[in-house]
Order: structure tokens, then sequence, then C-alpha cells
């Protein structure tokens, strides 16, 4: 049974079945079980979230349908499917209902290239993490069809506001997963996996994870980046005449790609499905990969339920002034570094790649670089933010002056005249 | 022993993919009471009918930000075979991708100089 697990085609082939066969059922199977697997685990998702965002903010979330509340998700499923559906005059129809499927669809198909074991994942493909970009990038398409298509001028600001932001925020989201591919050689996401045997890329890389884990959260359009559905200005956003299950759509869209960021955060940067027993038992790896995006997850969670949203301008001189030319910064540094540990042969051999004492000196120098740019950046900001509170107390200091001796100047003039 | 290559998965799982977030739409097709009238189907706006045309144009500063992000974009997919063949390249790799990141970066700065990050 355990070996059905591990390679399903040749527990078939014992069984009877033609090996064409069976290479097709393994494949039909391995798909349905990748598509299938998001779409359970927004029902629990929608739970999490609302009971974790309730604790908090002091509150008790769901709790009367089911044992804590547990079945309110799929109360909520009934509902939204139960309700009419409602296309608002003068929307154009076909986009209007593409929109939402489009939305699932996206995050979905990035699933296909997530490792969940050493033996159990979609498709390897050899250029894996272009293909979560380029799938990733059709959901702000998706939410902008939707805010378009709704003949609705909320939904089009929010719209408006989707083109500035998610597609700015993918630049230091794609430039920080250039490090780790550098580093790795491959663009597979299993190669990803494989090379962080050794050493996980978030201790070598940390200033990467930090740009890729903040910029995929502004990708996703949470707080303090959920601008393009802030509920105080625009009511909604996009999907402010969405009812029903194609909102529900919208929803588990969004539900589900903060979950995918944080699963795909974890095989880039936290060794995905490596930990103990792995080797032995392959099918442990969907365990220590569920532990790390969890964690990854729950912190998001937490951004969301505690941080306020930005104004527009500050988004968007965020991403073009602070996290773009750090990306490149890093970039330039750490491209500098490897090359560096690579001349003075400080790099593991090719039998001791998984050996954490002989990647220790390449990380060692590695994170030292990434420290000396955070801590260059921090005392930049800090020089900064001095001198414009200098400033301001200046500027305080002279209105008080003038508030409190109108008169200074005469005062002045009548003295030197007296004297 | 697979009958279908790597893209053909992919092909499939897009095949299949649509089928499942469509399915809920197609139940709640047969479920859904229909009663529209006027009313329910006017476009929102905080109870006041809406004055004009909606679909009005993008502000300029939006594509000022396309530009950018464009010429971002296509720097991002020549670095990735850049990245990808580094560890195999010697020293003068470096020095190549440092030049083109500084044209870009030089491209950065310019647009900073002329305020065309500058929210209006």
């Amino acid at each position: 049974m355990v070996g059905c697990i591990s390679d399903l085609s040749a527990c078939l082939i014992d069984a009877g079945i033609g090996p064409g066969l069976a290479g097709f059922l393994e494949t039909l199977v391995g798909t349905l079980i990748v598509t299938l697997l998001p779409l359970t685990l927004v029902i629990i998702l929608v739970w999490i979230e609302r009971k974790y965002s309730a604790r908090v903010q002091d509150r008790v979330g769901p709790n009367r349908v089911g044992p804590f509340g547990l079945l309110q998700p799929a109360a909520d499923a009934v509902k939204m499917i139960t309700k009419e559906d409602i296309t608002p005059a003068g929307a154009d129809r076909i986009v209007y209902n593409i929109a939402p499927i489009l939305s699932a669809l996206s995050v979905i198909l990035i699933w296909a290239v997530i490792p969940f074991s050493p033996v159990h994942i979609g498709v390897d493909l050899s250029i894996g993490v272009l293909y979560f970009f380029a799938v990733g990038s059709v959901g702000a398409l998706a939410v902008m069809l939707g805010g378009w298509s709704s003949n609705n001028k909320y939904a089009l600001l929010g719209a408006f506001r989707v083109v500035a932001q998610l597609i700015s925020y993918e630049v230091p989201n794609i430039l920080a997963a250039l490090m780790p591919v550098m580093i790795a050689g491959t663009l597979s996401m299993q190669g990803l996996v494989h090379a962080q045997a050794g050493m996980w890329f978030a201790i070598s890389l940390p200033l990467s994870a930090l740009l890729f884990f903040i910029s995929s959260i502004a990708e996703v359009g949470r707080t303090p980046f959920d601008l393009l559905e802030a509920e105080s200005e625009i009511v909604a956003g996009f999907n402010i005449e969405y009812s029903g299950m194609k909102f529900g759509l919208f929803m588990a869209g969004e539900f589900l790609h903060v979950l995918t960021i944080a699963i795909l955060t974890a095989v880039i940067f936290f060794g995905g499905w490596l930990g103990p027993g792995v080797q032995e038992v392959p099918a442990l790896g969907w365990l220590w990969l569920a532990i790390k995006s969890t964690i990854l997850y729950l912190l998001a969670l937490h951004m969301r339920s505690t941080l306020p949203r930005v104004r527009i301008d500050q988004l968007m001189s965020f991403n073009w002034k602070f996290l773009v030319p750090l990306s490149l910064v890093n970039i330039i540094v750490v491209a500098f570094l490897f090359k560096l540990v690579q001349e003075l042969g400080l790099t593991p051999a090719a039998d001791e790649t998984t050996n954490i004492i002989a990647n220790l000196p390449q990380t060692f120098i590695l994170l030292l670089g990434n420290l000396a740019i955070i801590g260059g950046v921090l005392v930049y900001l800090r020089g900064l933010g001095r001198e414009q509170r200098l400033a301001n107390e200046m500027a305080a200091a002279v209105d008080e002056d003038v508030e409190h001796h109108p008169h200074h100047d005469e005062e002045v003039a009548a003295a030197a005249v007296a004297d | 022993m697979n009958l279908v290559n790597e893209w053909g998965f992919v092909g499939l799982f897009m095949a299949i993919g649509w089928i499942f977030p469509t399915l809920p739409l197609v139940i709640s097709w047969f479920v859904r009471p229909r009663k529209k009238n006027d009313i329910k189907v006017s476009t929102y706006e905080c109870g006041v009918e809406t004055v004009g045309d909606t679909w009005v144009q993008f502000k300029v500063q939006y594509y000022i930000y396309g530009l950018i992000f464009l010429v971002f974009d296509v720097e991002m997919v020549l670095l990735f075979p850049w990245a990808l063949a580094y560890s195999s390249l010697d020293f003068f790799a470096f020095g190549a991708g440092l030049l083109f990141i500084f044209l870009l970066a030089d491209g950065l700065y310019y647009a900073w100089k002329t305020d065309a990050l500058v929210w209006k």
C-alpha cells in the first residue's frame, strides 16, 4: 500500500494493467488530486481565516454551525449556490462571467508545479519558476476583467488600481526569486528543493526571502496592500457587483492564493518538503511542507488582521523607490559574493551538496552580504528619518517663535533706538 | 512510460482545471431563483442613480507605471538565463550582468528624477 502512494503506475502494473494505461491512469489521478486538493482546502481555509482574525480582534468568530463553527464554510457555500444571479445592467456579459472562473483557475494552475514530496509533484517542468509567475499573473487579468466588465465606477477604480499595484509588485517578486535560481542553477521546482538539502535559502538569502514574501502579499492584494478592494474607499472594488457563487469564486481564489504564496515561499526559500526521514518515507514530505507553509500562512493572516491599509501613493513609492532598488542591489551583491565564493573554491563539492558543514562557508559569506545590505538600509533610513524629524522640529520651533513674540522685530528695533 | 509528456500534463491540467470552478456555477444555474427586475439589476452606487458613462479614460499615471513595468519585465526575462547559467560562467559574467542591471537602474533613476514616480 505504501508502495502505491510513492509509485502508482508500478503498483497498477503489478495489479495486471498494461504499462501504457497505467501511466495514463497515474497522470489522470495525479491531475485530479492536484486540482481537487486546493478546492477542498479552501473550505478549511475560510474557517481558519475567519476564526484567526476573530481571535486577534478579540471576537469569537463563527461558532453556530457545527462544532466550533467548522461547518460554517459549507453553509456559506450552500447559501452562495442558492443565491439569485444578478448581472448588472450594461455589463459586458461574457467577460463578466469568465472573470471569476479565471480567478480561481489561475491559482489552481500554480499547483501543477508545487512539489509536495520527493515523488509527488503535478509535473516537474524544467522552467517551473517561470511557469508559476506566468500563470499567477493571469489572476491580475481576472481581477481587471471583473472590474472592467461590471459597468460600475467603483469596480473600474478597483481595476485601475490592479493595473498599478499587481504589475508593479511583480518586479521585486520575480527579482527576489532570481537569487535562489542563480545559486541552484535550475528553474525546476524539484531542483530548487534539492538544492536546499544542505542549507535553506532563507538562511543564506534572508533578504530575498523577505522581499519575495512581502511582494507576494501585495500580489495577492492582501492587507496592508488591499487597495484593489478597499472597503472604506471604493466599497469592495472590483467585485462590487458580483453576488452568489461568482463572488464565492473570487473569494475562493483569493483565500487560496494566500495559501499558495505561503507554499511557494516555503518551497523556494524554506526547503519545501525537506525534513527528517524524507529519504526513507517520501510521503513524509507532505507533512514537512504542510508545517512550513502553515506557519507562513498564519504570518500572512496575522499581517492581515493587524496592519492598516497604505495609501496608493505610499504603495507605489514603497515599490518603485524602495523594493525595486533594493532588489537590484541585492542581485548585484549576491552575484558578486557567489562568484567570489566560487573563485575561492568555497562552494561545496558535487558529492557534498547535502552536507551542512560543507555548505557553511558559502552560507556564511552570503548571509554576511545580506546582513550588510539590511544594516546599510536601516542606517540610511534612520538618517533619513532623523533629517526629516529635525526639519519638522525646526519648522515647529520657528512657528512657536513667531507665535510667542509677534512683535519681536519691533522690540529689537525699539531697544536699539533706546540705546 | 507515460503516455503524456510534461506539457501534455499541463494541457490536461488546464482542461480539467476549468471544470471544477465552473461546476458550482452550473449547479447554481439549476437551483437559484430567477426574479429579475429593473431596480435589482441597476448599477450600485451607494444608493444614488449613476451619472454619466462608466467606461472613462484611464488616468495617464497608470500608463507611465505600465511603461516602467514593461522595461523591467523584459529585463527579468533576460536576467533568468543569465542567473541560470551563472554558476558555470567565469567572473566576466558578473561584469556583464552588472552592466545590464546598471542600464536598467539608470532607467529607473531617470524616471525617478523626472518625477514619473510621483503619484499626482
